[in-house]
Formats: C-alpha cells, sequence, structure tokens
C-alpha cells in the first residue's frame, strides 16, 4: 500500500491563499487505509480550511469529492462536470493523483495535500511502515525475504556499509537490514549460495526501456 | 459587551450514560444553564472529528463530548476513541489560533445527574470567561459592516 502523510495546515492554505472557491479531492484506495486522505480527512481539512478562512474574514467555498481512484482515467473522468468551477482542486492522494487530474484537466491549477511517503503495511494498528522501494527488480528471496534496497539506509546488496550503531542506521534510525539479519540468528545470507544470483546489474525501475 | 455574552455550547451526549444522567438531573429538578444544547449519540464513538469541527465551524463557542466511565462504554471502546479525537480537534484548534479549552471530552455515568449539572455549569463559566469563538466573533464583525 502506499502510504502518505498530510501536508501542514499552513503549507496547504498558502497554496489556495488567492482562491474564492475550491474542490477538495480524496481517494478511496490506499491513503484512506493510511487515514490520510479518505471521506472523512478531506471533511475534516474542508472544515479547518472554511474555519480558518471565516476567522479571516475572507469569503472561501470549499466542496468536498471522493473518487473510487485517482490513478484510474475511469474514476478521473468523474470530476469533467464541476472540475472547472473551482478556482482551484486540491487532490488529497498519492503523488499520482494530482499528476492524473492535471494531464486530464489542462487550465486547471491542482495541488497535492498530502505528501507521499512509501509503500509499506501496517505494523500496527495505525503505524505503517516501509518495505519497498519499487526499485524494479525483486532479490526478496535471495535475503532470506527482506528487501536490501528499501531495508538498507543505503540500499546496499553486498554488506555493511560501516554506519551502524548498534543495529540502526545513524541517519536514518531505521534498522539496518544485514544488521536485522545477524539478531534473527539465519545464516548470513550473504555466504549462501543463492546470493550469488543476484543480478549482478540491477535493473532499477526507471532504467527499464 | 463580555458581560452580554452568553455562549453557545453543544454537548454531545452518549445515550447510555451522558444522556441518561441530563434526564436525571431534570427529574432531580438540578438546574443548569441553558447555553447547553444537547446532541444524543447512540455513543461517543460516533463522534467524529468532523463532527466536532462542524460545530465549530457553524459558530459554537464550545463543544463537549459526555461519553461513559472509561471501561464502562457499551460499545466496549467508544469513549476511548472519542477521546483521542477530541484531543486532534484541540490540537487542530491551537494550529488555527483557537482556544483549545473551547472543546472537552467529559466521562460519567447514567447515575450521575448532579456531576451533569457540574460539567454543564463548569464549561459554560470556561466559555463565558474566554470569550466568543473568533469564528463568531468574525461572522459578528462581518455582519456589522
Amino acid at each position: 500500500m502506499i502510504v502518505a502523510d498530510r501536508k501542514s495546515l499552513s503549507e496547504i492554505q498558502d497554496m489556495v491563499k488567492n482562491c474564492r472557491k475550491i474542490l477538495l479531492v480524496g481517494c478511496k484506495s490506499c491513503v484512506t487505509v493510511c487515514n490520510v486522505g479518505g471521506l472523512k480527512e478531506v471533511q475534516v481539512l474542508a472544515a479547518t480550511l472554511r474555519i480558518a478562512a471565516k476567522m479571516a474574514g475572507r469569503p472561501l467555498i470549499v466542496e468536498e469529492t471522493v473518487l473510487e481512484r485517482q490513478c484510474d482515467p475511469e474514476y478521473v473522468e468523474m470530476l469533467k462536470p464541476v472540475v472547472n468551477d473551482f478556482d482551484a482542486v486540491v487532490s488529497m492522494t498519492c503523488g499520482v493523483g494530482p499528476q492524473f487530474l492535471a494531464e486530464a484537466y489542462p487550465g486547471q491549477r491542482f495541488f497535492p495535500a498530502v505528501n507521499t511517503t512509501f509503500f509499506g503495511g501496517a505494523v500496527a494498528h495505525g503505524i505503517w511502515e516501509e518495505r519497498c522501494a519499487g526499485c524494479g527488480t525483486c532479490v526478496i528471496h535471495y535475503f532470506d525475504g527482506m528487501c536490501p534496497v528499501a531495508r538498507c539506509s543505503k540500499s546496499l546488496l553486498n554488506g555493511p556499509c560501516g554506519g551502524s550503531d548498534h543495529g540502526k542506521s545513524w541517519e536514518l534510525n531505521m534498522v539496518v537490514f544485514l544488521c536485522e539479519e545477524y539478531c534473527k540468528g539465519t545464516n548470513l545470507v550473504l555466504l549462501s549460495p543463492d546470493v550469488a544470483k543476484v543480478p549482478s546489474t540491477f535493473r532499477w525501475a526507471k532504467n527499464i526501456p | 459587551m463580555s458581560d452580554a455574552f452568553e455562549p453557545t455550547i453543544i454537548a454531545f451526549c452518549c445515550k447510555y450514560c451522558a444522556y441518561a444522567a441530563a434526564d436525571l438531573a431534570g427529574s432531580m429538578r438540578l438546574s443548569y444553564p441553558p447555553n447547553i444544547k444537547i446532541s444524543q449519540v447512540p455513543c461517543t464513538g460516533r463522534v467524529d472529528i468532523a463532527h466536532l469541527l462542524k460545530a465549530i465551524e457553524d459558530g459554537a463557542d464550545g463543544v463537549y463530548v459526555a461519553g461513559c466511565m472509561e471501561g464502562d462504554c457499551h460499545f466496549v471502546s467508544g469513549n476511548l476513541k472519542a477521546r483521542k479525537r477530541v484531543e486532534y480537534v484541540k490540537k487542530t484548534l491551537t494550529e488555527l489560533g483557537i482556544e483549545p479549552e473551547r472543546v472537552e471530552m467529559f466521562n460519567l455515568s447514567s447515575a450521575m445527574g448532579p456531576r451533569f449539572a457540574e460539567i454543564a455549569i463548569d464549561m459554560t463559566d470556561r466559555i463565558r470567561k474566554l470569550g466568543p469563538s473568533p469564528v463568531r466573533r468574525q461572522s459578528q464583525l462581518d455582519a456589522v459592516r
């Protein structure tokens, strides 16, 4: 699932400071699950923006809608009858949404209300952790079920980077992949014959022709 | 002006406790301020952040949620969820520059009629001291203009 984080209120206010009528568009997919851009979050942001505008004595109309997904043209199309009735449209979904909207409706301005953070899963109720970097060549099976790209802070496939301290990365405070490997008490994967099969040239997703 | 100020306070009351306590307060002939407008909910877990913000947006000077004692929720944990939502709204109000004390969570049982009246009095006093909500103050100014 794609996990995101809402931008601060002041950032969003700054984006729409010159608008009198805006549309907030949520998404019923990933961002609904991670409580960032579903129906409720759209309602909450809309009410917050309206309260702020009322306090400032500034007229602002905020309308709310939620699409099934913003990453499929058939759902994006549903905005067609109303999209040009607004000064701007604020999309509350991952980075794909505002781009699909902007491509479908040139001439309208689209703002992202959330920061897309990672692909991950819920390790506990309300807590999400990164598990995939979308790199393009999955080698999890060579690494005892762990991804060296997403879970090593330097995305190293071939050994300790020298930057870990008691199993945590200095920079990112993330559990270092290889240290986790030691802690689990399994055979060090680098010694396993399978590792030799790791493609020597990684086919990063963005480089695939 | 603040002498004449009569706050409007919305109380979301759980059917199983606070609403019944309000009923009891009535039967006991306890008086509490008429500023409190009660909205009955099947459980305080039904009260969403959006409901609390809507009340503020529409000009309420104060809003509170009154649910069962912690551990006694008829639906197990609705009151705990409500408390978290109240905390969220307090944070949002702070961000907006509105006093977070305008929103509060209370816990009481259906047998606590006098406590219901006490909460209503305390909350009315608190909001009266804070003055009209900044949302309302501005719309009043607009009306004068």
